[in-house]
């Protein structure tokens, strides 16, 4: 009799290819929706914006135009960097190191945004397809999560959310130095320190949408009554990772921006506009 | 008050095999998909085996997928439709078939049960219980679900790999774990059960890529990757690879 | 002896809402075996559409509420119908009823310090309803559901088998109460989805099936409403009480026409909703009767100062019992001020933000927008009466809430009669559940125990096969039909349980709905005769395996017999009173007070005699009211409702 606990059906396989009970239906899905479009736009955008970070990764070159920065660049870690006036250039690693000074610290951004929450579900629906979208059978025979090695590893978000909260200091840092001229006086501004501006912002609003930081500011507490300022800022926090998608592409995208503008200057392609 | 014949199409069958039938039939303004089951019931297929009660998506019985959607059929209404468009209603593929629209949901009342239930505080007695509304309202969020298992449905953990059935419990159980352990006055931690560090070691949370598609299907809206499943991994993780908690545990095992 | 599964308990529960797994849990708290048999799977029973909340007299949100209040608002709301020492059980024991929930996980909304909030409610003098949001029908259900499920962890840990002493048995139907000469024997039914028979063997069976709102066409009530305890009762031979009075809840939605009836909650009147007619004009002001005069407001002003201060104000004539307030629209309506559905405005943006209505309306608002694209924090809903409710049910001794008549019989919940009176008051149905739900099952098990095993008997091979064969018989009709050699066949074809059903909902609908006329009745009668004779000739398509036209012809017997039994005692009852309106008798009879009238099997069920009723009907004295009881009324508003002998007695 159906007690609701003891499966009714033999939980056997199936003539017609079907397992376990289940409805015949051989489609791999029935929606009739576009439901590829978001996982190819995700691919697309994410492929794009790696194809163009690993070309100026390497380059080596054309990433400070004084006063500005490249993101991909800051902190530069390399004896080999060139020098930028009161900048965040410091040979912490010596002159042993021969290639681009950016794949030093862009490990860290990079290892923020790939265990992201936001992003993981972003490469594991477009690039994976594990699933391609919803109700959509996913094309891979066994499946084991994050449970084990590597994809385990995601646990640790939280420390390199700690670590992005280093590096968006140092780029807005970074920003600031953008209010200098080219000679490294104070209270000047162009279209560059605007356009640093506006990534530094992204980048802050991204990472403290992030929901580790919710979980850290409040998340983790058991009585929020007990801590009201905790509470309160949890809740503001809660609002922004709301946004976290939209935020995360945002700020991929204002890093990449930011990064092709010094490229830009940098490489004598285009003058910085000079507001005072 | 306009109506017109709707072209649909609707799996028949049970655990032997079946396929997708097609009807006409009458569509009138503001119906639903499952007053359209109903006509075909009442005019075509007096057979035809749907499960539902309140139908007005306070349930959660009549579950199935629509143009390979998985929704409430009570709550998914005509309108959403072109006239021209073929309907097709399918039943969840995630669970075994009994017949037709109706599937075998017994996956979700075993695993119900094997969550630890609430733990009542020691020492307070009926009558005395003291919560702070900001203090029940995660947990309130969660207990909207109407248990529609639409969530665990779509979950692909489960849909497309039933040997994961055994070791994952699914989101909506996921849920009753963080509700848990939200719960601003449950004991479990007394009795020695850290109810998060459970949800990876018994419960499969680690099964859980936060593909979020419990979320898009939840018809009560509950943010469920957003405010349980990852806090939840966030609690899992504040206890299993904190380095420092870790190094404790080490220091103190070397101790003993 | 038909192939049938057999098991034993001690208690069978029929029926998973919120009486049910009440009764349930405490049957396997004093030890018993327990079964509980559901038509549903477990956790979706009618229980989770109650939206409003729980009344209790905590005295949470005002202080000067006790059980007394409460008593004597139940009493009022009823007309004094209500079986007072149900009434008081009721109020004195909801509140520990409530705080219990919250020992088994339940979260309810919290007041400022902590404790349960509560709120307003038509009928309650003070904010009584513990409440969460407009979901609190789900909370009480998923808090039982998981109190069984941790019950069954301790069995399990213990034994090593969830469902060594508390099972449910989900998706099946019971059709018959299987007896040993007068006691109660087991229960026969079907398995929905698979179409096996089985019988359980149990001395003590509790009835917590519910209500009838599927025998009519308009109604906020689902499928599994179709009166089965009622019928159950009736067929074991137990009395069933008050079963003219049918409450219509005053707003439920009217468009589109697939959702007509399904409820919209008090709660948006309680927390500030008003009604209007398509004139715009706040009609309820016109229809606050006599024996209210005094508790209600006269003018807008005074009504809108209420909400924010109670102590000087009377509150607004839209939280009337719902009994006036469905008749109040339905005139409206009738006198051509409706709106262009056939409704009236329920409004609750003009009093709330947005963000307030979604914060304590959350389901409304999804209600509307999801299934009537009515945006209610920004327009008005409209609405109209909805049947919901039966007051009448199986007549139980009010503090065992054992059947009369039928040893090792107990009713708790909708199915039981008595409790409510003439009219039911929001929030109290909850409350019943938990509490007679417990003292059913608390009861059932006494007794379960109290027999010994020696003393259990089984029912007989003849009663199982008959049950059988009543259950098999539209299968037989369907072939049957047209050769005159199956069942009863008679040459006929077979009908449609559909239309049987559609046919039976209007003519509850027309000629026994809200406003009710002597000579409508009577042709309802006549019309449902007409019906009972067709429905012998029920015939389905298909197999046994989950079949709901098969589903719906074995339901189609206990509404029909339900039915006759509203119809006989609407027509006897010559006044009018709660949640019955009499249009050829308006008033409200001190005598017909002291009455109630008792349906029950007729002897000879009318085989031949097709036109001879199933049901008879009797008038039956009520209990006189305890002194102390009364003592807690003015003697004043007493001489409205009771005759001044019984006053002076």
């Amino acid at each position: 009799m159906a007690t609701g606990t003891t499966p009714t059906t033999p939980v056997t396989e199936a003539s017609g290819g079907r397992a376990h009970g289940r409805a015949a239906i051989a489609a791999r899905h029935l929606r009739t929706d576009r439901w590829w479009v978001p996982p190819l736009v995700t691919a697309l955008g994410l492929g794009a914006f790696i194809a163009y970070a690993t070309w100026r990764a390497f380059a080596n070159s054309d990433y400070y135009a004084a006063p500005y920065v490249s993101p991909f660049y800051s902190p530069c870690l390399a004896s080999n960097c060139t020098s930028m006036k009161g900048g965040a250039d410091w040979p912490l690693f010596g002159d042993w190191w021969g290639l681009s000074p950016a794949l030093l610290v862009l490990v860290f951004p990079l290892g923020f945004r790939l265990t992201c929450y936001y992003y993981r579900k972003a490469y594991y629906r477009g690039i994976w397809w594990s699933p391609p979208a919803c109700a959509v059978a996913e094309p891979h025979a066994k499946y084991t999560g994050e449970t084990r090695f590597p994809l385990i590893l995601q646990n640790v978000h939280r420390y390199f959310f700690y670590l992005a909260l280093i590096v968006a200091g140092i780029l807005t840092y970074d920003a600031v130095l953008g209010f200098r001229d080219p000679s490294g006086d104070w209270g000047h501004m162009g279209l560059g320190t605007v356009v640093l501006l506006v990534n530094i912002a992204l980048i802050w609003a991204y990472t403290v949408s992030c929901h580790s930081c919710r979980h850290v500011i409040g998340g983790k507490l058991r009585h929020f009554s007990k801590h009201p300022v905790r509470y309160r800022l949890w809740n503001r926090v809660g609002a922004l990772t709301a946004r976290h998608m939209l935020l995360a592409w945002s700020s991929l995208i204002s890093v990449g921006v930011a990064d092709l503008y010094v490229y830009l200057v940098a490489s004598g392609a285009f003058d910085d506009p000079r507001f005072f | 008050m306009s109506s017109y014949t709707a072209h649909f199409k609707v799996w028949r069958g049970d655990a032997d095999g079946g396929g997708l039938q097609d009807f006409q039939v009458e569509v009138n303004d503001g119906e639903v998909v499952l007053d359209i089951i109903h006509r075909l019931q009442a005019t075509q297929a007096s057979d035809l085996a749907v499960r539902w009660n309140c139908k007005a998506g306070k349930c959660g019985s009549c579950s199935a997928e629509v143009n390979g959607h998985p929704r409430l059929m009570c709550m998914t209404r005509m309108s959403v439709f072109r006239r021209d468009e073929t309907v097709t209603v399918t039943p969840m593929r995630t669970f075994p078939v009994i017949r037709d629209l109706v599937t075998d949901v017994s996956f979700n009342y075993t695993k119900a049960r094997e969550v630890p239930a609430f733990v009542p505080p020691k020492g307070v007695a009926a009558g005395e219980y003291r919560m702070a509304q900001q203090d029940v309202e995660r947990s309130q969020e969660f207990r909207k679900c109407i248990e529609c298992f639409l969530c665990q449905n779509t979950c692909h953990v489960v849909r497309d790999h039933e040997e994961n059935k055994e070791a994952f419990a699914g989101p909506r159980f996921l849920m009753r774990i963080a509700e848990l352990d939200m719960h601003p006055l449950d004991a479990a931690e007394e009795t020695g059960l850290n109810r998060a560090a459970s949800a990876q070691e018994d419960h499969g949370l680690g099964y859980c890529n936060i593909t979020k598609c419990c979320t898009d299907v939840c018809p009560e809206n509950i943010h469920i990757t957003d405010n349980a499943l990852i806090p939840l991994k966030e609690r899992a993780v504040d206890r299993k690879y904190d380095p420092l908690v870790w190094l404790g545990s080490k220091i103190r095992r070397r101790g003993q | 002896m038909t192939n049938v599964e057999r098991h034993a308990y001690d208690v069978v529960v029929v029926g998973a809402g919120g009486a049910g797994l009440r009764a349930a849990i405490e049957a396997r708290e004093r030890g018993m075996r327990t079964a509980v048999i559901c038509k549903s799977l477990f956790g979706k029973a009618h229980t989770v559409m109650a939206e409003g909340g729980i009344a209790a007299s905590m005295g949470n949100a005002n202080e000067h509420d006790n059980w007394q209040v409460h008593f004597r608002d139940t009493m009022r709301g009823g007309k004094f119908l209500n079986h007072w020492r149900m009434a008081e059980l009721h109020a004195k024991e909801a509140p520990d009823r409530v705080w219990e929930l919250e020992t088994w996980g339940a979260l309810f909304d919290r007041t400022a310090d902590g404790r349960i909030s509560q709120r307003n409610f038509g009928g309650h003098e003070y904010p009584r309803l513990a409440h969460v949001g407009d979901r609190t029908g789900l909370e009480l259900i998923r808090t039982l559901q998981q109190k069984i499920v941790s019950l069954q962890q301790e069995d399990h840990a213990e034994t090593g088998d969830y469902e060594a002493r508390l099972k449910v048995f989900q998706e099946c139907t019971v059709t018959r109460i299987l007896k040993d000469r007068d006691r109660v024997a087991g229960v026969f039914g079907y398995v929905r989805e698979s179409g096996r028979l089985f019988v359980i063997d149990a001395p003590a069976v509790v009835l917590a099936t519910g209500g009838i709102g599927k025998s009519f066409k308009v109604t906020s009530n689902s499928w599994e409403y179709t009166g089965d305890g009622h019928a159950l009762a009736l067929l074991a031979g137990a009395p069933l009480i008050n079963m003219e009075f049918i409450q219509f809840h005053p707003t439920g939605m009217v468009w589109p026409p697939s959702v007509k009836g399904i409820l919209v909650t008090e709660s948006v009147r309680g927390d500030g909703g008003v009604l209007r007619n398509s004139e715009g004009e706040r009609f309820m002001f016109g229809y606050v009767p006599d024996v209210f005069k005094e508790k209600y407001a006269q003018s807008e002003e005074e009504a809108d100062g209420w909400y924010t201060d109670p102590d000087t104000h009377r509150r607004p004539p839209e939280l009337l019992p719902r009994d006036e307030v469905a008749r109040a629209i339905n005139s409206e309506v009738k006198a051509g001020r409706g709106t262009p559905h056939g409704g009236v405005f329920l409004d609750v943006s003009t009093r709330l933000s947005a963000e307030e209505i979604k914060r304590r309306l959350p389901s409304m608002h999804h209600q509307f927008k999801e299934l009537a694209d009515v945006d209610i924090t920004a327009e008005a809903m409209e609405v109209g009466p909805t049947c919901h409710y039966m007051m009448g049910g199986v007549d139980v001794e009010p503090d065992t809430a054992a059947a009369r008549g039928v040893p090792g019989l107990f009713a708790a919940g909708e199915v039981a009669g008595g409790m409510h009176g003439s009219n039911r008051l929001g929030g109290n149905s909850l409350s019943d559940l938990l509490v007679f739900g417990r003292r059913a099952g608390l009861f059932a098990a006494e007794y379960a125990a109290g027999l010994g095993p020696d003393s259990r008997a089984s029912a007989t091979a003849e009663q199982v096969d008959a049950a059988a064969a009543e259950v098999l018989r539209p299968f037989g009709a369907a072939e049957g039909a047209g050769t005159g050699s199956g069942g009863d066949g008679s040459g006929a074809a077979a009908e449609n349980p559909y239309t049987l059903h559609q046919e039976l909902q209007q003519v509850m609908n027309d000629l026994v709905g809200i406003i009710r006329r002597g000579p409508e009745m009577e042709q309802a009668m006549e019309r449902l005769t007409g019906l009972r004779e067709r429905s012998r000739q029920v015939g389905v398509e298909g197999h046994r395996q989950f079949n709901p036209g098969w589903h719906l012809a074995m339901d189609l017997r206990n509404m029909l017999l339900v039915s006759e039994c509203v119809a006989r005692a609407a027509l006897e009852r010559t006044e009018s009173r709660g949640g019955h309106t009499r249009d050829d008798h308006p008033d409200m009879d001190r005598l017909w007070r002291k009455v109630n009238l008792v349906c029950e099997l007729a002897a000879e069920p009318p085989a031949e005699d097709a036109g001879a009723p199933a049901v008879t009907l009797r008038r039956r004295p009520m209990d006189p009211i305890r002194p102390d009881l009364l003592a807690l009324f003015e003697r004043d508003e007493l001489l409205k409702y009771l005759t001044d002998e019984e006053l002076d007695a």
